[in-house]
């Protein structure tokens, strides 16, 4: 019975010296002098820039994504064909890569003699676009491909023997099974879209009030020694963060819990 | 699970479904001109191997593999220790922990670096310095890589059958015994894909290092900090051939995994 506290202890102390105790202490850093000047802070024009380019980035990113991610799990789930294992795997990278080698062939690619150089892609925000579709691109595809194994293909055969047209079977029979393993992997993309820094921070070219985007401005405050701006900025982000994990928690499915 | 394998592989070759040529022609498409293409450009202009072979690009690359190894083994124990928690123990407030453990995949990498630094920093309220240290490299890898082990043990955990626990503890197996050779077994798999993903994961870090690490070459300069800082210095042949080095590991990690669940499902059947 020891042991069983012993374990508890250990899994909460481990979870409350490297997350809740470090989160917690920033939140009250920044509201120690009350709500005034954190509400200064991130109302400069260049955090407001930064929070804009932020949004732009992830109403881009998302819904392409979104998009991209159906057809790329439809793909890979209902039909055989050769190189179906390639896409597979491919489709995982970005989970694996690092941003920073994600940017740096952007960069490559896009950049002064790049084989597609030169159309003013990098260091402005196409460039810094195409960077969060790199590294958010994986997570719709990775949520409606489980279950789209798992409901088979009685039904939407079904469907095409009674006489439905192939676009009639999605949207009636095969939509309404993968609707909420969708909405999941919105969330997921959104998070990883609002959150992404290394693969921006190589592409955007940190024009403070231009190409900054919300986290790259966290950065930028901090190594100016503005901590009160960094941790504002910080705590918007974070909120956004745990209004997405609320997000989560309401979608996933229920499992692996008592 | 065995109903569905069933009728996956009695389902007829030619599926009529969602226009194939469709979802398939655009997502190859869009795979190849946002993933791919820029990975060939990458990789073509990659030049100046002598980046990656000098003292300090070698130093950072040790120093990488060093430290993601050690991030993988303390959450094999501490992510299989949180799984444990959530599913076989009961607790107020386990629910609020269970989404808890999400957040370092919610939290932007940068916030989670920058609140690390804020109380193990030179600031620090509890008197603990880790910035600038492989320490604080340490625990900036050790919080961005806290949920993988955690959610790939925990469904396996869940759905584990637990006759067989009752069968080892009433043959007179204690309490390790029966999870040594019981459990584990069952588990190991969940364990070591939950510990790749976290490796990989460890080895690509760039945001959350990047202010506790403070880049000291041959100290505390990993090498995704190192391509960036090749790249600030005007080398992106340079960047270019470590970041081909860092794709090769992160691609092989993949297979590994990959590897990893085929062999447990031709195990399991």
């Amino acid at each position: 019975m020891i042991g069983k506290y012993a374990l508890r202890l250990f899994s909460l102390g481990y979870l409350a010296v490297l997350l809740v105790a470090p989160v917690g202490y920033v939140f009250w850093q920044t509201f120690e002098h009350g709500v005034g000047p954190a509400w200064d802070a991130v109302t400069t024009p260049d955090a407001l820039h930064a929070l804009k380019v932020t949004l732009i980035l992830t109403a881009i990113a998302v819904p392409a994504n979104t998009i991209f991610g159906v057809l790329c799990a439809l793909a890979i789930v209902r039909h055989r064909y050769p190189g179906a294992g390639i896409v597979n795997a491919v489709v995982d990278l970005p989970l694996a890569l690092s941003p920073v080698v994600v940017g740096l062939a952007l960069l490559l690619l896009y950049g002064r003699g790049g084989w597609l150089g030169g159309h003013g892609i990098v260091f402005a925000l196409p460039g810094m676009v195409l960077a969060t579709i790199f590294v958010s691109l994986p997570f719709v595809v990775r949520e409606v491909v489980p279950v789209l194994r798992e409901i088979g293909t009685e039904q939407e055969q079904a469907a095409a023997t009674l006489g439905a047209s192939a676009l009639q079977t999605f949207l009636r029979v095969t939509w309404p099974a993968i609707r909420y393993a969708t909405a999941y992997g919105v969330v997921l993309t959104t998070a990883r879209a609002l959150g992404e820094f290394g693969a921006v921070s190589v592409v955007s070219g940190r024009l403070a009030g231009e190409t900054e985007s919300l986290t790259l401005y966290v950065q930028d405050r901090y190594q100016s020694f503005d901590t009160t701006g960094a941790y504002a900025a910080a705590v918007v982000l974070a909120l956004l963060a745990m209004a997405t994990l609320l997000l989560m928690t309401r979608l996933k499915p229920k499992e692996g819990t008592q | 699970m065995a109903a569905s394998a069933g009728t996956l592989s009695a389902a007829p070759k030619s599926r009529r479904s969602v226009a194939p040529g469709l979802s398939i022609g655009l997502s190859t498409l869009y795979l190849s001109l946002i993933v791919l293409l820029p990975l060939a450009a990458l990789s073509w202009r990659a030049h100046g191997w002598d980046a990656v072979s000098t003292a300090q690009g070698v130093s950072a690359l040790k120093l990488t593999l060093g430290l993601s190894l050690v991030v993988a083994l303390v959450n094999a124990v501490a992510g299989t220790a949180i799984a444990w928690s959530l599913v076989r123990d009961r607790f107020v407030g386990q629910g609020f922990v269970n989404a808890l453990v999400d957040l370092p995949f919610a939290l932007p990498t940068i916030v989670a670096g920058l609140t690390l630094l804020a109380l193990y920093g030179p600031k620090s309220p509890v008197g603990v310095n880790a910035a600038f240290t492989r320490w604080g490299l340490l625990l900036a890898l050790l919080f961005v890589t806290l949920p993988f082990v955690v959610r790939t043990v925990q469904p396996v955990l869940f759905e584990l059958d637990r006759e067989m626990e009752d069968a080892a503890a009433s043959l007179g197996a204690g309490r390790v015994t029966t999870f040594l050779r019981i459990i584990l077994p069952s588990i190991l798999p969940a364990i070591l894909s939950g510990v790749a993903l976290a490796f990989a994961r460890a080895v690509g870090e760039f945001g959350a290092v990047v202010l506790i690490s403070g880049n000291l070459p041959f100290k505390t300069e990993v090498v995704s900090v190192y391509v960036f800082g090749r790249l600030e210095s005007g080398d992106p042949g340079g960047a270019a051939a470590a970041s081909v080095v860092i794709l090769l590991i992160s691609f092989g990690v993949l297979l590994a995994i990959g590897g990893l669940r085929r062999w447990v499902t031709k195990h399991d059947r």
